[in-house]
């Protein structure tokens, strides 16, 4: 097994493999790639603006954003086919500024995989020992050992085009690891497979990942693989990151209402901070038509709008009044059922005439007297579950 | 996007080719075809069959039958090949004689050896000027690629001979190159260049550049640039990402552009005739003294055979190596 760390760097940080590592909330930690003020113009149009981000070793870090919000760009600064029109990336403590991609100890896996045509899978994950002058002998051993990996071995003399989609990826991915590389940037590594294929890779990736040790910058606009894959997710919106942290604090704790909106569905109420206390807030929504109770401090001038973010499945429906959660109940007639197998979304219409999205998962087989259309319900949740955002 | 009532010409286009498209199958005609077996794609091969059958498998037969006869004093001016010699015989006669003669005389085969060489040098030439033009023109911005497109193909639009006639006035002792280079001070003798090979290889690749171009631009347009970003990012300088993905990749369009310059450059007649001098012997020039100067059809004929065979083993190696990679890329 190809070791990737050398011992020098090992010595720095000696933690084992395994075990799950949170450097990045150690101020002392070293980050491994750091990404400072990076600003990327094309003509008018700002396409990176004034990013600053850290890498620790060992990562899987997920840029996730829409398109046009300047992940991929971003991506490419650090393989150094775009120049940033101001900022720099270091590398491992190196500067990269003026590196062209073929000296940056940076490796990329292409959205359309960029497999050379004319060349069998051997030749193709042989490429980029071959330009390193590597002697023979140890060309063809690294690439059986890549190959091996990837489980590609019996494909190795194919050529693209014999091979499916999937098959593609995992050549794609063995091309880019076997350089060893310090930094693997994926643009989309499972854009172009179907559904069943993503969630297998998806595991299969951060396998390789743990593998290798290699860290990961992955750009990716599925809210779900950024979740499955990152030790932590960087938001990109309009070329600025506007939230980085793990999935569950990404999906928990949105700092905006475009985070909240972006990952995952939420329903969100527009409200006026009414009491504000230490430990406890009340906001009073029209939208609600009612107050909400939530059981944590924010920092927010009293009568200041701001937005309530709560998630579909933090809702319960009954078609009593529960007695618990009794600050945070309101009544609504259901409008829309869903039936998705494991859960059931319903969409209700609250009196003030906003409709709720509610999920409840199907844990009785035949639940007889299920709640139906039309019916009148209580919605109710925890003061815990709602999120506040400002911005 | 279109206003409602407003129709586009391509809307319009397909109502009248669906149009033409029903009357075309409701036919008499098309309905006694497909009772017979013959179906819509049948018809499609047959109409380019019949052509090549009526402007080029009869005139080769013709062409073939004339090399297999002696000449004569009538009009044509060579025997039949079918003699009906009385006494119920029907003869067929066959005359060897113009292709033994053909290996006999060193000149054909001077001219054929002479032919291939300038055809292969031109060849090659436009390959080392074309190649450069094709990228350059290929990796221009859009805008830029149709203006210089456009300038590969504006030559089209003047006479060939017109612009080989042109030459003469550039390359003579007194012409405009010779001018030019004596006021500048360069040279203080006129260089001898017109009727020389020089001037042959200077107006075939100056005419046939074109067709080394076009071939090598469609296909190196259309190749995947992040191939090359791939390429640089495993650390491959762009020299060598050109010599082993781009020029790889780019072969088809370099034998097809190869394919286009060699053939006719090989019967050229024209550029060797107004160019050359006489020691610049090609096969297009025997061919045209044999048929107006002597007026030895058989001969001639058997000449236009022989040259015919030598293009079709390049023509065959290109379509072999087209079908394959057709084959590799499907």
């Amino acid at each position: 097994m190809p070791t990737l760390t050398s011992p020098q760097q090992q010595k720095k940080n000696p933690q084992p493999q395994k075990q799950r590592i949170e450097p990045w909330s150690d101020p002392h930690a070293e980050p491994y790639l750091r990404i400072e003020r990076i600003t990327k113009k094309f003509g008018d149009f700002t396409a990176v603006d004034d990013v600053t981000l850290k890498v620790y070793k060992g990562e899987i870090f997920c840029l996730l954003g829409g398109s046009g919000s300047g992940k991929t760009t971003l991506l490419r600064v650090l393989a150094g086919f775009e120049e940033p029109t101001a900022g720099s990336v270091f590398i491992d403590g190196q500067d990269m500024t003026g590196i062209p991609p073929y000296e940056r100890p940076v490796n990329m896996m292409f959205q359309s995989y960029a497999l050379f045509p004319h060349m069998s899978v051997e030749k193709n994950v042989a490429f980029g020992l071959q330009q390193e002058g590597l002697p023979r002998a140890e060309i063809s051993q690294r690439v059986a050992e890549m190959l091996e990996i990837v489980k590609m071995t019996p494909y190795a003399r194919r050529k693209p085009h014999q091979l499916s989609g999937g098959q593609r990826q995992r050549v794609a991915l063995a091309r880019s690891l076997v350089k060893r590389p310090k930094l693997l940037l994926l643009d989309e590594p499972l854009g172009a497979l179907d559904r069943k294929l993503r969630e297998h890779t998806q595991f299969e990736l951060v396998n390789i990942q743990e593998q290798l040790g290699v860290t990961f910058v992955v750009v990716t606009h599925d809210q779900e693989e950024a979740m499955t894959l990152a030790s932590r997710i960087g938001v990109m919106n309009h070329g600025k990151i506007v939230q980085v942290g793990t999935p569950s604090e990404i999906y928990e704790y949105p700092n905006s209402r475009f985070v909240a909106d972006f990952i995952g569905s939420v329903n969100m109420f527009e409200g006026r901070l009414v009491e504000d206390e230490p430990d406890y807030v009340r906001i009073a929504s029209e939208e609600l038509g009612g107050t909400f109770y939530i059981d944590h401090g924010v920092s927010s001038a009293p009568g200041a709008t701001v937005w309530v973010a709560l998630r579909p499945e933090k809702i319960a429906i009954s078609r009593e009044r529960s007695s618990e959660n009794v600050d945070n109940a309101v009544p609504g007639v259901i409008k829309e059922i869903a039936y998705m197998g494991d859960m059931s979304i319903y969409l209700v219409r609250l009196p003030a005439g906003k409709t709720v999205r509610v999920t409840q998962p199907n844990v009785i087989r035949h639940a007889e007297n299920r709640l139906t259309w039309d019916e009148e319900v209580w919605l109710h949740w925890h003061p815990s579950s709602a999120v506040v955002v400002t911005q | 996007m279109a206003a409602p009532g407003y129709v586009t010409l391509g809307e319009r286009m397909s109502v009248a080719l669906a149009w033409l498209f029903q009357g075309i199958t409701q036919s008499p005609a098309y309905r006694w075809l497909r009772k017979r077996g013959m179906r819509g794609r049948a018809l499609v091969v047959a109409v380019p069959s019949l052509w090549l059958l009526l402007f080029f498998v009869v005139p080769f037969l013709i062409v073939l039958k004339i090399s297999f006869a002696e000449t004569a004093y009538s009009v044509p001016p060579y025997t039949p090949l079918i003699d009906w010699s009385g006494e119920q015989v029907l003869a067929l006669k066959l005359y060897l004689s113009n292709y033994a003669f053909l290996l006999e005389d060193p000149l054909y085969f001077n001219a054929y050896v002479n032919s291939v060489k300038v055809a292969a040098i031109s060849t090659i030439l436009c390959l080392l000027i074309g190649y450069p033009m094709a990228y350059g023109i290929a990796r221009a911005s859009p805008a830029w690629r149709n203006v210089l497109l456009m300038m590969i193909i504006l030559p089209f639009w003047t006479s060939f001979l017109l612009r080989v006639y042109a030459w003469i006035g550039m390359l003579r002792t007194d012409g405009v190159i010779n001018d030019i280079l004596l006021f500048i001070g360069i040279i203080d003798q006129p260089l001898v260049m017109l009727q020389t090979d020089i001037a042959v290889y200077i107006g075939i690749v100056y005419s046939y550049l074109p067709f080394m171009v076009l071939p090598l631009y469609a296909n190196l347009e259309k190749m995947d640039l992040t191939l090359l970003e791939a390429a640089a990012d495993l650390g491959s300088r762009p020299a060598k990402a050109f010599l082993r993905i781009t020029l790889p990749l780019s072969l088809p369009g370099i034998i097809a552009g190869c394919m286009l310059v060699f053939i006719p450059a090989v019967g050229e007649f024209v550029i060797p005739a107004l160019l050359g001098g006489p020691d610049s012997l090609m096969i297009g020039r025997v061919l045209w003294d044999e048929f107006f100067a002597n007026r030895d059809w058989p001969v001639a004929s058997a000449v236009a055979i022989a040259m015919l065979l030598l293009l079709v083993v390049p023509i065959m190696i290109f379509q072999y190596m087209q079908g394959r990679q057709m084959a590799a890329h499907r």
